[in-house]
């Protein structure tokens, strides 16, 4: 259990005092995987190097399992440390030692044995997929490979708590995947508490609880990823999660934008499902019950989260004023989330 | 006599030549080890008080930036002379190849302490901290990140050191400290013997390229940043 209380950190420059990350206040369970979405310069990254130290908070206090990390300081906190494991954007790996030296630098750090030292680092190398490549120098990997190694080195000394800051950003789509997967996976089997950094509401979507979405230093939302994603409240959350669960939304807005043009008397809609919604036969009873209607479907797309199924589908509807109130309301009836675009 | 010829080499004594090579490398190796040790823990001073908040460490790392600053601008020769009380009273003599020590060294540790400075600024500042998120106290730090990491640069700063030192030992020859640089000033230039100082020269020469040469080496063998 992580708790950020009433956070605030205040840097203090040539140009007078910038407040980094303002008041925040924060509840990450044991064994989730809480992201932290926000542009740069959100006060994002502030905040998570206060979880281990690496800067302090100007007020407020932060507790690990009931331990106020704040107060600590010298070998206790190097000690703490060690139970905090980190990867990076650019992986920040010792590029004079080996894949498997490099694993072994936290437990070399931690005073481990020399057999342990190997067996352990051996054990990770396999665990994170390298196996065979332990003598491999980092200037000799993929950027993907590269983050294995980083991940492979945070998990050395067992954490309580993995800390991502903006691992995937410096990767491909398909690399990004797979270093999500792989800490999808080592959270599972470890039950390891997560906090993923990023500006990808891709990589929240895809392996994340919980989210917070931090503008200029606070948080200004959080709550389970379903529940961000159906509803979000603030415009910022909006279009994170409007480039996600539609990054063709700007295609589908020409689109509404022509058929308003051509079919100025049609009403366009656009239908949001959650979880199992998606799977019943929603559109075709409302087709059976309204046979008047002449429906055609403009776009539509369903992504995966952690907790279930969305769904967004617009349709164009054109009939009878009677039919057409009597389909809205159908669809009020099963809970879809429906919102009028156009109206003539 | 030779009448200026260069190449008059019956007129080389060639175990003076050889002795004199040997005391110029003894005097390169040995102010080298003690400069490479200075260097690093001078550079190490400079580098971890810089950009420091903290008002005694600002006045330390003046103090030390100032004094590397000005032993470096001292020109060697005068440098000899305004050591040689010093080099007397550590010595015991101002003559022969251990007398040279010390203004070797004192000359030499200033310039290497700021290569090691830069070398240790050129490491990636995440590396440090990723080290640091792992719990790294700040020795471990030094030898496990600072020292590793930097490698190839503070090798290949102590060739270029090593060669300018060859320089200044034959510039300490030429006011008795013994090696090449003496035996060309008394047995060459005074004794009108070219032959002698082309000797001299060529061997300079070869000692030069064979440092540059394991230099260059042991920096290929350790550099891993591209392979």
């Amino acid at each position: 259990m992580i708790e950020f209380k009433n956070v605030t950190k205040t840097f203090t420059t040539k140009d007078g005092d910038v407040t980094a990350v303002s008041d925040v206040n924060l509840n990450i369970d044991d064994g989730e995987i809480y992201g932290i979405v926000g542009y740069s310069g959100a006060g994002k990254s502030t905040l998570t190097r206060m979880l281990n130290g690496l800067e302090t908070p100007t007020s407020g206090e932060i507790d690990i399992n009931g331990d106020p990390i704040t107060a600590l300081s010298g070998p206790e906190l190097r000690k703490k440390r060690q139970k905090i494991g980190m990867i990076f954007q650019h992986f920040n790996l010792l590029w004079s030692r080996t894949v498997i030296q490099n694993i072994m630098f936290p437990l070399e750090v931690a005073g481990v044995s020399r057999s342990d030292r190997k067996k352990k680092a051996q054990h990770l190398v396999d665990l994170v997929g390298l196996t065979g490549r332990e003598h491999s120098y980092p200037s000799e990997l993929s950027g993907g490979q590269k983050q294995r190694v980083g991940v492979a080195r945070a998990l050395a000394n067992d954490p309580e708590i993995l800390i991502s800051d903006e691992a995937t950003s410096a990767l491909d789509p398909q690399t990004t995947d797979e270093v999500l997967d792989l800490l999808l996976e080592i959270n599972k089997k470890m039950n390891l508490s997560i906090v993923l950094i990023t500006h990808e509401m891709h990589a929240i979507r895809k392996i994340c609880d919980h989210v917070a979405v931090m503008d200029d230093g606070k948080v200004v939302e959080q709550g389970t990823v379903f529940n961000v994603f159906r509803n979000p409240k603030k415009q910022i959350t909006k279009r994170f999660v409007s480039e996600e669960v539609d990054p063709a939304l700007t295609d589908t807005n020409s689109i509404v934008e022509d058929l308003i043009k051509s079919y100025p008397d049609g009403t366009i809609v656009q239908l949001v499902f959650h979880g199992d919604q998606a799977k019943l036969p929603i559109v075709s009873e409302m087709i059976h019950k309204f046979p008047k209607l002449e429906v055609s479907i403009i776009e539509g797309s369903i992504h995966q989260t952690q907790e279930g199924s969305i769904g967004s589908l617009y349709l164009q509807i054109n009939g009878d004023k009677e039919s057409l109130d009597g389909a809205l309301d159908l669809l009020k009836k099963m809970h879809v989330e429906t919102e009028v675009i156009h109206h003539d | 006599m030779t009448n200026g010829s260069y190449f008059a080499f019956h007129t080389v004594d060639w175990n003076n030549m050889g002795a004199a090579t040997w005391e110029t490398i003894w005097m390169t190796v040995v102010s080298m080890i003690a400069v490479a040790i200075l260097g690093v823990l001078l550079g190490l001073l400079l580098f971890e008080t810089t950009g420091s908040q903290n008002v005694g460490v600002k006045v330390l790392n003046w103090v030390v930036s100032f004094l590397v600053n000005v032993f470096r601008s001292v020109p060697f020769i005068i440098l000899i002379m305004l050591l040689l009380p010093i080099t007397k009273n550590l010595v015991g003599t101002i003559i022969g190849p251990t007398a040279a020590l010390p203004s070797l060294i004192v000359s030499a540790a200033p310039f290497y302490a700021r290569m090691v400075e830069l070398a240790f600024h050129e490491i990636d500042r995440g590396v440090i901290e990723a080290a640091e998120s792992m719990g790294a106290s700040s020795w471990q730090i030094v030898y496990k990140v600072l020292l590793p990491e930097s490698m190839p640069a503070l090798v290949s700063g102590a060739t270029v050191t090593t060669i300018s030192l060859i320089g200044y030992t034959a510039m300490a020859g030429a006011i008795g400290a013994g090696g090449l640089g003496n035996l060309a000033y008394i047995d060459g230039f005074q004794a009108s013997n070219n032959t002698i100082v082309l000797v001299a020269t060529v061997i300079i020469v070869i000692v030069v390229f064979a440092f540059q040469f394991i230099g260059d080496f042991l920096v290929r063998r350790i550099d891993k940043r591209t392979l």
